[in-house]
C-alpha cells in the first residue's frame, strides 16, 4: 500500500506512531519519518492512523473508496 | 459556437496534456478528473518511473529504511490517462497546439499543462563529474545509486554545497557513522535559505553531530585514481581531502530547454506564469492554452510585492497544480489566483525545522519564543517593518499563528507578548542574507523581480 504525508500540515504529535508504530516513527522531538510503502498487512492500522491524524496529513492509497493501484505502465500507444 | 459552448466541449471531449510525470503532473490529473474533465488525458515524463514522492529520497532512503523504489506517490483517485513514460517532450509548436516527443510521435492539445520541474545542477567539470563516486541527488534512481555506495562504507563522504538537500544527506551520513566533510562557499549551512543567525545554528548542530563542515570553502577540483574512481578533492584553502564518494548539492536548473524556440517565456530561471498559472509567451502576452505548475513555474506573489518567485517546496507543486488545473477548465471569472504562502520542512541532524513565508526577503529576524542555544526556537523575519517570514526549530506548532501574521503584513517587530520569550527576543537583529547578487545554491525561493520573460526580443521601432 501506498501512502504519503503532507509534512507542511503535520504538526508532530505522533498519533500516528502510537496507532501505527511499524509505518509511522519519530525522529528525534518532532520530525515524523514515515514508510511510504507499509506492507499490506499494516493497512487497518494506517488508516485508523490516517482518521487519527488530527491535521488530516496523512494520504493514503484507496482511503476514500479510490480504487488501489491504477497502474501507470509505459504505454507507447499513440 | 458561443465561448461558454467551446468550455463545455473542452470539459467533455478535449484532450489535456501534461509534461512531466511527477508531483505536480499527477495532482493536476486528479484535480481536472475530480471536477468532472471527461475528455482524453495525456500524461508524457522523460523517467521510466511512475510519478514519486523526492522528500524521502534525501531523508528515509539514504538512511536505509525504504527502498528508493518504495516512494511511488499513492492515488487519490484514478485519472484514467494515456501514459507515456520514459519519453522526453522535445519541443512545442504553439501555433499547431502541438507537442512533439523523443521517439518522433506528436500529441495534439487543447489545453497544455507544463510540469518539467527541475533537475540537479551537475559538477561543472564534466570529466571531474564523470569519476566514479560523484553523485548528485534528485531522481529515485540517484538515490538507489547514492544508497548503494554509502552501503559499502565509504571512508569519507564529501557534500559539496550545504542547502537543505546537502545538509540532509549529511545528516544521513553520520547516522550512519560515515565520516562526512561538507564544503559550503557562504559563511554557515542552510544561510541562502534562512540567514546567517539561524544558519549558525545549523552549523552547531552540524558540528556537534560530529560533520568536518568548513565554510567560505569551495571545492576547486576532484581527483581520481587510474581506474576513473574519485579519491580526493581539492579546496580553495590550498587543502585537499581524501574521499571515496561526493554529493554535489550546488541547486536546481529548471528543466525548460525544451520550449527553446517554441516562443513562451521559459528560461533558465523558470517558465513565468500570471497568478492563474497561465504561461507568458516572449512578448510578456498571456497565452490562454498553456499553464504551468510547480518547481518550473515562477508566478507573481501580491503577499510579495508581485515578485516573481519561483519555489523548490513540495506544498507549492501540490496547489499550483490544483490551481492550474481548475483554471485549464474553467470560465475565466471562476478561475482561481495561486497565493499560497510559501512552506516547507526539512528534516536533518534529528531536528525538525519549518518554514513559511519568503525569508531571503528579510532584513531583520528577532527569536520570539525559544532560545537559539537550546536549538528550539521560532524566528521572525522582517521587511520593511512587517512580517515577512517565519522557521521553526522543533516548535512547528506555532507556525501557523506566524502564517496568519504574514498573511495580514503584521508589523515587524511583532507587538504581542508570546510564551517562552528570552532576553534574545527583545530585539531585531540583521538576518544576515548573503548578498543576493552572488550566485548561491539551495536558497528554495528566488526572487526573480517582474519582468514576465527571461528571454529577450528585438523590438525595432518603425523609422519616422
Ligand atoms: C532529495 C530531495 C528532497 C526534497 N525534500 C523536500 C522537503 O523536505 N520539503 C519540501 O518542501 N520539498 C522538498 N523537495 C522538493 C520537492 O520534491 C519538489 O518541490 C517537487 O518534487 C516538485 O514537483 P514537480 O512535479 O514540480 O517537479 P519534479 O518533481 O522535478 O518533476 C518534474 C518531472 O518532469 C520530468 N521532465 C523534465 N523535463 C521533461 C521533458 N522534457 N519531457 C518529459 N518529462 C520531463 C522530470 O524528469 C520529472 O520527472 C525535495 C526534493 C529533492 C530532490
Ligand atoms: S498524527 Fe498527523 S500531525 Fe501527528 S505526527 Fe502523525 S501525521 Fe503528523
Amino acid at each position: 500500500m501506498r501512502l504519503v504525508v503532507d509534512l507542511n500540515r503535520c504538526q508532530g504529535y505522533a498519533q500516528c506512531a502510537f496507532l501505527a508504530p511499524e509505518a509511522f516513527t519519530m525522529h528525534g522531538d518532532e520530525a515524523l519519518m514515515y514508510d511510504p510503502q507499509p506492507d499490506d498487512a499494516q493497512r487497518g492500522n494506517v488508516l485508523r492512523a490516517a482518521q487519527a491524524c488530527p491535521v488530516k496529513a496523512i494520504t493514503v492509497e484507496g482511503m476514500n473508496g479510490a480504487p488501489a493501484a491504477e497502474k501507470a505502465g509505459a504505454s507507447h500507444v499513440g | 459556437m458561443s465561448v461558454d459552448g467551446s468550455l463545455d466541449r473542452l470539459r467533455r471531449e478535449g484532450h489535456i496534456v501534461i509534461v512531466g510525470a511527477s508531483l505536480a503532473g499527477l495532482r493536476a490529473a486528479e484535480t481536472l478528473r475530480d471536477e468532472g474533465f471527461t475528455g482524453a488525458l495525456t500524461i508524457v515524463g522523460d523517467e521510466p518511473h511512475e510519478p514519486y514522492d523526492r522528500p524521502p529520497l534525501s531523508k528515509q532512503v539514504l538512511l536505509g529504511r525504504v527502498p528508493a523504489d518504495h516512494t511511488t506517490l499513492p492515488r487519490r483517485r484514478e485519472v484514467d490517462a494515456q501514459w507515456r513514460l520514459g519519453v522526453a517532450a522535445t519541443g512545442l509548436d504553439m501555433a499547431a497546439k502541438r507537442v512533439h516527443l523523443a521517439d518522433g510521435a506528436a500529441v495534439e492539445y487543447d489545453r497544455l499543462l507544463i510540469t518539467t520541474g527541475v533537475r540537479a545542477r551537475p559538477w561543472p567539470h564534466e570529466l571531474e563529474a564523470d569519476l566514479d563516486g560523484v553523485f548528485v541527488l534528485r531522481t529515485s534512481d540517484d538515490a538507489a545509486g547514492l544508497h548503494h555506495r554509502l552501503s559499502a562504507g565509504p571512508r569519507r563522504v564529501l557534500v559539496i554545497g550545504a542547502g537543505f538537500t546537502g545538509s540532509e544527506i549529511a545528516s544521513a551520513c553520520r547516522e550512519r557513522g560515515l565520516d562526512v566533510t561538507v564544503a559550503e562557499r557562504g559563511s554557515a549551512p542552510l544561510v541562502g535559505a534562512l540567514g546567517g543567525v539561524v544558519g549558525e545554528v545549523a552549523a552547531t548542530l552540524q558540528r556537534e553531530a560530529g560533520v568536518d563542515l568548513r565554510c567560505g570553502i569551495m571545492v576547486t577540483g576532484l581527483e581520481g585514481d587510474s581506474a576513473g574512481r574519485l579519491r580526493r578533492a581539492h579546496l580553495s584553502d590550498g587543502s585537499s581531502v581524501e574521499v571515496e564518494v561526493a554529493v554535489v548539492c550546488l541547486g536546481a536548473t529548471r528543466n525548460t530547454e525544451w520550449l527553446a524556440s517554441s516562443g513562451l517565456g521559459a528560461g533558465p530561471r523558470g517558465i513565468a506564469c500570471d497568478a492563474g498559472c497561465r504561461a507568458f509567451d516572449v512578448r510578456g502576452i498571456v497565452t490562454d492554452d498553456v499553464f504551468v505548475a510547480g518547481d518550473v513555474a515562477r508566478s507573481p506573489h501580491p503577499l510579495f510585492g508581485y515578485q516573481f518567485l519561483s519555489l523548490e517546496h513540495w506544498g507549492n507543486a501540490v496547489e499550483q497544480a490544483e490551481t492550474a488545473a481548475h483554471n485549464m477548465i474553467s470560465s475565466s471569472t471562476d478561475r482561481r489566483p495561486h497565493v499560497w504562502t510559501p512552506s516547507f520542512w526539512s528534516a536533518q541532524f534529528g531536528m525538525n525545522i519549518k518554514s513559511v513565508g519568503v525569508p531571503p526577503m528579510a532584513d531583520e529576524i528577532i527569536v520570539t519564543q525559544g532560545s537559539l542555544a537550546e536549538r528550539r526556537f521560532t524566528a521572525v523575519y522582517g521587511y520593511q517593518g512587517r512580517v515577512i517570514a517565519a522557521v521553526t526549530f522543533d516548535q512547528a506548532k506555532w507556525l501557523e499563528f506566524y502564517q496568519q501574521q504574514i498573511e495580514r503584513a503584521a508589523p515587524f517587530p511583532p507587538e504581542f507578548t508570546t510564551v517562552d520569550r528570552r532576553p534574545e527576543g527583545m530585539h531585531p537583529v540583521p538576518a544576515g542574507f548573503p548578498d543576493p547578487s552572488l550566485p548561491s545554491h539551495g536558497p528554495t525561493v528566488t526572487l526573480s523581480g517582474h519582468s514576465p520573460s527571461d528571454r529577450r526580443i528585438s523590438f525595432t521601432p518603425l523609422s519616422a
